[in-house]
């Protein structure tokens, strides 16, 4: 039956990044206040004329603004969330124009630590800000305003993509009919707030790291941005996966009786921590995990997450996977019962996959057919 | 059940709707009956359904539908927070009756079950003559049915007494879906109840 669900292989092709520049300052939430800014984005798809088919795709942790398609000197760079958007995909970028951002404080060449300091020429670097979510969603605001999307039709994302488009439900009901949060949650617990500290620490910690003004030292906390990789990438996947994709096989040769690359999974991890150092920045990374560890719209209303709900008028799709542990099925649960309370309406789905949060950027049948089913209904 | 069948059951649970309530559908398949009364009847709710395909066709049918197992209970639900929680030829899919029943008098102010009549007098004589009832209200082999609960319109009422329940409205159906004034418990099929 999984089977039967329509698939699409349709591209949006080639595409260009975009930038807006703001020269408004901002004021954050810690109070603080960047005097203006640049956010890169793409769009795919076009804008129609009563401007209602405009849909908001929220980054996750290490996302940006290139979800979909290829750059023309890249031709296998392919964007992050392809599978999804395109022309006859879940995302049908024949209906919607899709809007994809890098959030504040990215290192994919929207305003963030690796930009310069206005005050002092030389690179943010620790210095700059810490963002939240609700930061975040104030600068896609500005980028909206600045396309001329008044509402969207809907805002999708996964995981702290997910947190984004909760933040627009309930800070600015008005410009959002729709949101689709998969694999999120109201708020971390304490286990996944201490997965990001290590983390923390161990980019922090790591000599290279100079109190994250390392672009001045020229270095890079390469050790340090690998082991938080490498200890993300155990978190964002199930145990039955790895015993699927490794098990205990152990590379050509052998025990070594040594602590070299031994087991596969070693190997694995090793090489996707040293692409990752290669390719993100170390501050970026700091800031996204703390934003996600502020994101917390119930204790921002006396700890009840249906009163802070209480302004959304958003439809909701939720949608969680089963052996997703770091952003498990019961936490997408208590946003359905918070938006029930509000008598929102609000749909869930709790795709069976081994996957783990990893998922989400997977193309699961049943998930892709929820996501599917959805987008069609939305009118615009 | 037939395509009759599913439109005589949808006819009558619409005819217990108010216009404009709130109503929780339990095992809401396809999301057709939620449809119907949110179209007659204006009414709003969600759908609770565990299947991901039929997941998948409720909110193609453009409804509310959450993908939960209702053998939890309704735990995620507020003490009377909905007009109507409707379980449409479904609580016998499911092993926790007693719990559901009662849960679903907890969440709605009243409570609509349908469901297939075991004791017809068809199905006894398939029974008498050796072998588990196959029908258009009962279409599974003993050893491929979605039913776990093999009960009869006077196992349900003894069970809704037992419980405190008590029974508003009646319908049993034949298997023409012709209502039937006596001997229900023999000539009718099928059963609705709305409860309160």
């Amino acid at each position: 039956m999984a089977n039967d669900f329509p698939r699409s292989t349709g591209s949006v092709g080639v595409v260009a990044p975009l930038s807006a520049r703001f020269d408004t300052p901002l004021t954050l939430k810690s109070g603080a206040v960047l005097p203006g800014f640049e956010l890169m984005y793409e769009t795919y798809g076009t804008l129609n004329g009563a401007r209602s088919n405009a849909v908001l795709v929220c980054p996750a942790l290490s996302g940006h603004h290139h979800a979909a398609g290829v750059h023309a000197d890249a031709p296998d760079n392919t964007g992050w969330w392809d599978n999804l958007i395109g022309p006859g995909k879940p995302l049908d970028t024949s209906k919607f124009f899709v809007v994809s951002i890098n959030n504040l404080g990215g290192c994919h060449g929207s305003t963030g630590p690796v930009s310069a300091n206005p005050d002092t020429g030389r690179p943010w670097g620790a210095d700059f800000p810490v963002v939240t979510v609700e930061d975040w969603m104030a600068a896609q605001a500005l980028l909206a305003d600045r396309l001329g999307v008044d509402s969207w039709a809907a805002i999708i994302g996964g995981s702290l993509g997910g947190m984004q488009a909760m933040a627009w439900a309930i800070h600015l009901p008005a410009r959002v009919r729709h949101a689709i949060v998969v694999a999120s949650a109201p708020k971390l617990t304490a286990q996944n707030i201490a997965f990001n500290e290590v983390a923390r620490q161990a980019i922090i910690t790591d000599p290279d790291f100079h109190g994250g003004h390392f672009y001045e030292h020229g270095t890079l906390p390469r050790r340090g941005l690998r082991l938080a990789r490498m200890l993300g990438h155990i978190t964002y996947q199930s145990d039955d996966l790895m015993a699927e994709k490794f098990g205990r096989r152990l590379r050509e040769g052998g025990r070594k009786f040594s602590f070299e690359v031994e087991f596969e999974v070693e190997s694995y991890l090793r090489y996707q921590g040293d692409k990752f150092a290669a390719s993100f920045d170390a501050n970026t990374y700091l800031l996204a995990t703390r934003a996600l560890d502020y994101f917390d719209p119930a204790g921002d209303a006396g700890g009840d997450l249906a009163a802070a709900f209480a302004p959304v008028t958003a439809d909701f799709l939720l949608v969680s996977f089963s052996t997703d542990w770091r952003f498990a099925p019961a936490r997408s649960r208590e946003i359905v019962d918070a938006l029930m309370r509000n008598r929102r309406n609000v749909s869930y789905a709790e795709i069976e996959s081994s996957a783990g949060h990893d998922s989400f950027l997977l193309d699961d049948p049943h998930y892709h057919a929820v996501l599917r089913a959805y987008f069609d209904n939305i009118t615009v | 059940m037939s395509t009759l069948d599913i439109r005589i059951d949808h006819d009558v649970i619409a005819s217990w709707v108010a216009e404009g309530a709130r109503v929780l559908d339990l095992g809401c398949g396809d999301g057709e009956l939620l449809r119907y009364l949110k179209d007659k009847r204006g009414a709003s709710g969600y759908g609770v359904e565990i299947d991901v395909e039929r997941v998948i066709a409720g909110m193609k049918n453009g409804v509310n539908v959450l993908q939960i197992d209702l053998e939890e209970g309704l735990y995620d639900f507020e003490d009377q927070s909905f007009d109507l929680v409707i379980i449409s030829n479904a609580l016998q899919t499911l092993h926790r009756t007693e719990k559901l029943l009662c849960e679903m008098l907890r969440v709605g102010r009243e409570a609509v079950v349908s469901f297939p009549n075991f004791a017809y007098w068809k199905h006894r004589v398939a029974i008498m003559d050796g072998h588990m009832p196959v029908s258009d209200r009962l279409p599974f082999q003993w050893y491929d049915t979605p039913n776990v609960r093999f009960f009869t319109v006077a196992d349900f009422e003894a069970l809704c007494d037992k419980l405190g329940i008590s029974v508003r409205e009646r319908l049993v159906l034949d298997d023409a879906g012709k209502p039937v004034t006596e001997e229900h418990n023999f000539l009718g099929s099928f059963a609705l109840y709305r409860l309160g």
